[in-house]
């Protein structure tokens, strides 16, 4: 059991993301000590890979100017053991499988325990391939999270039974992204999670303002937000910790209003 | 282990917003595969349309140039479109209307699968939307514009490296996006199951045919089939009705670009690894911590830094063996065939008369081999010129 319930603690939690190593690891470590400062409860930290085929644009290009920094995932784990000096919030990784079963699973997984990484998101690992990480993930007390899609239906069930960690809801069909309207019933969703697992549920994919933040927050128990803030890397570079922040706050106010 | 699993490799490596769309898919197979009055006319339009049965042609002269064995060249350069791309597209679009889909979109490299598909879909009244790497519409300007003269709508992809892997993962990115009305015609023997399956079916008609034509031609099986691998759609579709015949030799030849021992290649058997992309388990050109490499090949069809599961699996077991072709080796081979026979194959296809070149000379008069010709040249003539140092204008 990993630390990751914390996060649900304080209200409603605001989840951010952020690709490390975009523009440099230092700034990426600093905008994370800084969301935890602004009030974020959990932090995905993305892994940057070369062939994000779950991204839309915006997360794809922070992905590219990562590794065009050579950054590797023995790097990241590097700042992960930095940041825990001082964070202590639950955090997680989000990256493909091609990364993690070419580090090797186990190896992956057991330096995941070392620096103190709670969880990992794998959005191109479904239920019927998780068994092969998942084993792996459990013996080093890491959640490997589980998500739903609006086209999941009656596969929510059979997902929700085995999920550890939080249930991450993927608000809309396509790729992450800033969307303007959000169609999908959430609130459904989770009452089928919760029907089977007593587990949060957080909602992704794009969110980007703060009144979809509330909205969203009334039907979850959380909200997470990836391409808005990476735009703010793109935008101000190495400057960007502080408006990351600003953000974050805004965000976290919003969750807690809902 | 999950399903559809060829050996270790295969699987269903896809975000959970698709895996639905999978299992209607296999569903639907499992449905129609053996269904009568799908493949009766599955087999009407692939030969009324199509132009099926594709000739299995004794190639004299270079047979006699060459001095080793006999040698014949399966046409598939002479169905309609002028690849065996077809096979599988009109398998695919019929299932796809069954499946009550209105709309269809598809990735291309050379541009083979793209015409295909958009052929096809004319054909059949159904939308059709093209995703191509920007990089390959420029190499291939001349089947850009035929998809769109056959009412396809064509997005250069400029993602990553603008080739072959990124209109692959552009074009799961836009099934994501839209799933109801639509259905991916994958084009080769790649992706998630049960795209392997269902693309290697549709496209084993190329060895039944072979098989039976070589039978009557020369009363017994052929000693070699080769064939060009990329994903390796024609390859398996050469090789699948050869498997149990233990004698007969499968060769599938890649694209080694400007050599094995450069960066500059898309020889996934020769020098990738075991890895998970594009929804399945298998070998791949990636670096130390798994970054998909950036392949080459003068071949736009061949440029894709994976290879079909099934492949990685015959290759595990010995059962196929992966040799590597260099751009100079093709090219010479796409002269030579030009001028041997008078059949300017496809640059991907040079690939496997490349290699078929090399090993004539290890083989006895009494052998006989057979060449997979998978599509025809026109489309690479601009290209090779170049190549060549001569600047074409069409």
């Amino acid at each position: 059991m990993s630390n990751i319930k914390k996060a649900f603690e304080n209200g409603k939690a605001f989840i951010p993301f952020i690709t490390c190593g975009d523009p440099t690891l230092d700034t990426t470590k600093q905008a994370v000590i800084q969301m935890v400062q602004a009030g974020a409860d959990l932090i995905e930290l993305g892994i940057p890979f070369s062939d994000p085929t779950a991204e839309g644009p915006v997360i794809q290009e922070a992905n590219i100017r990562a590794l065009k920094n050579k950054i590797t995932t023995d790097d990241v784990f590097a700042m992960v053991k930095e940041l825990r000096q001082t964070v202590t919030i639950p955090l997680v990784f989000m990256t493909y499988a091609n990364v993690v079963f070419s580090y090797g699973a186990e190896r992956f997984m057991k330096n995941c325990q070392e620096v103190g990484i709670d969880g990992i998101i794998l959005p191109d690992i479904p239920f019927e391939e998780k068994e092969e990480f998942d084993a792996v993930c459990k013996q080093y007390d890491v959640d490997l999270i589980s998500m739903i899609a609006p086209t999941s239906e009656e596969r929510i069930t059979m997902i929700a039974k085995e999920a550890n960690g939080f249930v991450y809801c993927v608000s809309s069909l396509g790729v992450t992204g800033v969307r303007s309207n959000i169609t999908t019933d959430i609130g459904a969703m989770v009452k089928k999670v919760k029907e089977v697992n007593d587990i949060p549920c957080a909602v992704g994919f794009g969110i980007s303002t703060p009144e979809q933040a509330e909205k969203m927050a009334k039907q979850a128990d959380g909200v997470i937000v990836g391409s808005a803030i990476v735009k703010l890397c793109a935008a101000h570079g190495k400057a960007a910790p502080a408006e990351i922040a600003k953000y974050v706050k805004e965000m976290k106010e919003a969750c807690l209003r809902a | 282990m999950s399903k559809g699993r060829f050996g270790i490799h295969g699987g269903q490596y896809i975000p959970e917003t698709l895996m639905n769309a999978m299992l209607e898919l296999e569903e639907a197979y499992k449905k129609y595969k053996d269904d009568p009055e799908f493949n009766k006319e599955l087999e009407t339009m692939l030969n009324e349309y199509a132009g099926r049965p594709s000739r299995l042609y004794y190639a004299e002269h270079m047979t006699k140039d060459l001095g080793g064995p006999k040698i014949y060249l399966k046409r598939e350069d002479l169905n309609h479109t002028g690849a065996h791309k077809i096979n599988n597209v009109i398998g695919q679009m019929l299932l796809a209307k069954r499946m009550g889909k209105t709309r269809v979109i598809a990735e291309t490299g050379a541009g083979q699968h793209g015409v295909a598909t958009a052929t096809v879909a004319a054909m059949m009244g159904m939308e059709c939307e093209i995703f191509m790497g920007k990089e390959d519409c420029e190499r291939q300007a001349l089947n850009v514009y035929r998809m769109r003269l056959l009412g396809a709508k064509v997005h250069p992809v400029e993602s990553g490296t603008a080739t072959l892997k990124d209109a692959v993962s552009e074009t799961f990115r836009e099934w994501t996006a839209r799933i109801e009305d639509t259905h991916y015609v994958l084009g080769s023997v790649m992706g998630p199951y049960p795209f392997p399956t269902i693309v290697r079916d549709f496209q084993a008609v190329i060895s039944k045919e072979i098989k039976q034509q070589v039978l009557e031609k020369e009363g017994r099986l052929p000693d070699a089939v080769l064939a060009c691998v990329g994903g390796g759609s024609n390859a398996i579709g050469a090789f699948y009705n050869f498997i149990e015949d233990k004698g007969v030799r499968l060769i599938g030849c890649e694209a080694a670009g400007r050599g094995i021992d450069t960066f500059e290649t898309a020889a996934t058997i020769n020098t990738g690894k075991l890895g998970i992309f594009h929804g399945m388990k298998s070998y791949f050109c990636q670096d130390e911590y798994g970054q998909i490499a950036p392949v080459y090949s003068i071949s736009a069809g061949l440029d894709y830094p994976g290879i079909g599961p099934e492949h990685a699996y015959l290759h595990d077991i010995g059962r196929a063996e992966y040799v590597a072709v260099t751009d100079d080796e093709a090219v010479e081979a796409f002269e030579y065939l030009s001028r041997i026979e008078g059949i300017i194959p496809a640059i991907e296809s040079a690939h496997a008369v490349a290699h078929a070149m090399k090993m004539a000379k290890t083989m006895s008069k009494d052998e006989i081999m057979v060449i997979n010709i998978s599509g025809r040249g026109d489309k690479d003539c601009a290209a090779i010129a170049r190549y060549r140092g001569e600047d074409l204008y069409e």
